[in-house]
């Protein structure tokens, strides 16, 4: 994935020499690619001009054999130096100039070595171990005093992302949010990369794991019958929701209602409000959602796929829930800590219909995860792709319509 | 006027080999040398009307007769060379003590950078070429430039048999430049035709570039150069220069002719 990669420094009368012209041709020709990073030009004839170019290649050995070949055309390698490291002032305070981390895959400079920052996700800091051989990110709440934290800009890489292998719609890298463009293909792609990776779980191939963050709207549109199928059929391994979703999708079995409504006749029900209350005292009671499901109190529907299929799931809190059921976690710092500890093996996301879980989950993601951003609103979309991430796909349309697209491609018979 | 740094070959012989010229079995006739030496020397003071300086020879080192090498001068600035090999680094003290004697600036280029001076380091007033590759390195070009406050053009040598700049490329002074193309690569040959304009690159046939047609001294309209090259004389005799052919064969066994022989100091 993370490509090997040098800077290298071309300086004095480069541009009517040709000799810049010939270092980029060589590194071309050889299979490497590069970055023309500042190309500052003499402003007149005399005054030298400066290019600082990072150039990269498919493995270390051909980086060397590019940097060996475009030497003695004057091709130096910049000077690098070793990232600053400060300890951590306080238990959850960060050094005044630490790093801020993208969602790009990340090197620092360690003694000399280039490592790789495991788990990275933006926003957040990056400790360092004390043996100097590893550094992965650490959110500013985490931090514990005398922690090694990466400061300042110097010995700090962040690499662009290589273009996936995959020919489908993540491959063209580029956001798509827009209401006017057909969302076939798109589903299609999608529903291929999930069957490869559910196809992975059994037969040993790639085995990753499918994300999926999601919003009561989905069971007040319909999607519910889609959803749990996909659930049960092994394409869902991870959840992300609030206290709604699952609410709702048991108001729905025990009461044939969403909010209220009756889902097969679409009007309020006398008292239909109470439901979802109900729903969640009902549960409470039992103790948790487990539990309902293997009694039978709950015996279809999402929450009863994801227990029966053994799905990680999440449930993070807001202030306007009610109850709230069993298992939701309302301190907002432990959500995020959960959803990031069921990050690792996610290689597909599906952000369905929801705000709020959507952004948590896009700033979590590395910007390595392909992800799919569906919502109703062009706002979401807009937001998620505005992260930068190249491999974030955005559909502006109805999430039960999604779900639904999605199944039938991948063999749902409704 | 035009003064030269020259150097009798009272040593001159081949004593190693660091270019394709170079055969310790091909040795120099000395007597035939110094005839040839001397009749350059005539040539360039009385038809081309130049002023010599002569520096003393040094029994042990038998370049030192190719002042090209000794460095860089403009004005009252010298650099001098930091030979590639070994074998000529021994010259380096006695260039630097000429330089340093007859009042130069004597700038040192650091940075472990081999550079060779005129050798490889040509120009016409508005443009210098810096040769690269064989002995000298690219590296140095951007320190000379600043320097000498003139631009500098690196050009990649490609053939071993044309290892230094001037063994290829001779700038006239009418603004004309006799050369053999493909001692450069396509980059350099694009960019020395860019900078000095088609119409004025005089193209030396093979057969008398590698009789160093190129290796030629011009002084005004005077351009002396080795025998046996009638093509290039031609050519320079169309656009008004008076050419002196001079035999110099003891050089060629060393890889030199004229102009290696010579280092303009003005």
């Amino acid at each position: 994935m993370t490509l090997a990669q040098e800077t290298v420094v071309l300086k004095g009368h480069i541009i009517d020499s040709l000799i810049l012209a010939k270092v980029l041709d060589t590194v071309l020709m050889m299979g490497g690619t590069f970055d023309l990073k500042e190309v500052q030009i003499g402003t007149t004839r005399e005054e030298p001009s400066r290019a600082k170019i990072v150039v990269r290649a498919t493995s270390p050995g051909l980086l060397t054999e590019i940097l060996q070949a475009i030497q003695p055309h004057g091709a130096s390698v910049d000077r690098e130096s070793d990232c600053l490291l400060q300890p951590a002032p306080a238990d959850g305070l960060l050094p005044e100039t630490f790093y801020a981390t993208t969602h790009l895959p990340t090197q620092i400079r360690l003694q000399g070595r280039w490592i790789e920052v495991e788990a990275i996700e933006m926003d957040v800091g990056i400790r360092v171990d004390r043996g100097f051989t590893s550094a992965r990110t650490v959110p500013m709440g985490e931090v514990k005093e005398g922690d090694l934290i990466v400061t300042g800009r110097e010995g700090i890489r962040v690499l662009p992302l290589e273009r996936p292998k995959e020919r489908d719609v993540f491959s063209f890298m580029e956001a798509q949010v827009s209401a006017e463009r057909p969302h076939g293909h798109i589903i299609a792609d999608v529903a291929r990369r999930m069957q490869t990776l559910r196809n992975g779980q059994t037969s040993g191939g790639k085995a990753g794991k499918v994300l999926l963050a999601a919003g009561p709207a989905i069971i007040h549109a319909g999607g519910r019958d889609a959803l749990t199928w996909l659930i049960d059929s092994g394409f869902i391994h991870v959840l992300f929701c609030g206290n709604a979703l699952a609410a709702h999708d048991m108001e729905a079995h025990l009461y044939g209602t969403s909010l209220g409504y009756r889902l097969s006749a679409g009007r309020a029900v006398p008292h239909g409000h109470e439901h979802h209350l109900r729903t969640i005292n009902r549960i409470r009671a039992i103790g948790s959602i487990e539990k309902a499901v293997e009694s039978g109190v709950i015996a279809d529907g999402i929450m009863a796929a994801c227990v029966r299929r053994g799905v990680q799931v999440v449930m993070a809190g807001t202030i306007r829930d009610d109850g709230p059921l069993p298992g939701v976690i309302t301190d907002s710092v432990k959500a995020q800590a959960a959803m990031r500890a069921a990050l690792p093996g996610v290689e597909l996301a599906l952000l369905v219909a929801s705000t709020l879980h959507a952004v948590a989950t896009g700033n979590l993601l590395p910007a390595t995860v392909p992800t799919v951003c569906v919502d109703v609103n062009p706002a979401v979309p807009t937001k998620l792709s505005d992260r930068g991430s190249f491999q974030a796909v955005g559909l502006v349309m109805d999430a039960a319509s999604f779900l639904r697209e999605l199944a039938r491609e991948l063999g749902w018979k409704s | 006027m035009s003064r030269l740094l020259v150097c009798a070959p009272d040593h001159f012989r081949i004593d190693y080999e660091i270019n394709p010229w170079m055969r310790l079995s091909n040795s120099v006739v000395p007597d035939r040398a110094k005839s040839q030496w001397y009749e350059l020397m005539r040539v360039l003071e009385l038809k081309a009307g130049s002023s010599l300086e002569r520096m003393q020879p040094v029994p042990g080192l038998p370049d030192l007769v190719f002042t090209a090498n000794a460095g860089v001068v403009v004005g009252r600035k010298a650099v001098p060379s930091r030979f590639r090999h070994p074998e000529r680094r021994r010259e380096e003290p006695y260039f630097e003590a000429w330089f340093r004697d007859h009042g130069y600036e004597v700038i040192k280029l650091d940075g472990g950078f081999s550079f060779e001076g005129a050798g490889d380091l040509l120009g016409f007033p508005n443009a210098w070429f810096g040769g690269y590759r064989q002995r000298s390195d690219i590296g140095a070009y951007p320190r000379l430039s600043e320097i000498f406050g003139r631009e500098i053009i690196p050009v990649e040598l490609v053939d071993d048999r044309f290892y230094h700049l001037d063994t290829c490329f001779c700038p006239l002074s009418g603004g004309e430049l006799l050369y053999y193309p493909p001692a450069f690569d396509p980059y350099g040959q694009a960019a020395i035709a860019d900078r000095v304009g088609q119409d004025r690159c005089l193209v030396v046939p093979e057969s008398e570039a590698l009789r160093f047609a190129c290796n030629a001294v011009c002084v005004a309209k005077h351009v002396i150069l080795p025998v046996g090259c009638p093509e290039t004389m031609k050519l320079l005799q169309a656009r008004g220069y008076e050419t002196h052919p001079i035999p110099l064969d003891e050089y060629v066994k060393s890889g030199g002719s004229a102009k290696c022989l010579t280092l303009a100091l003005d």
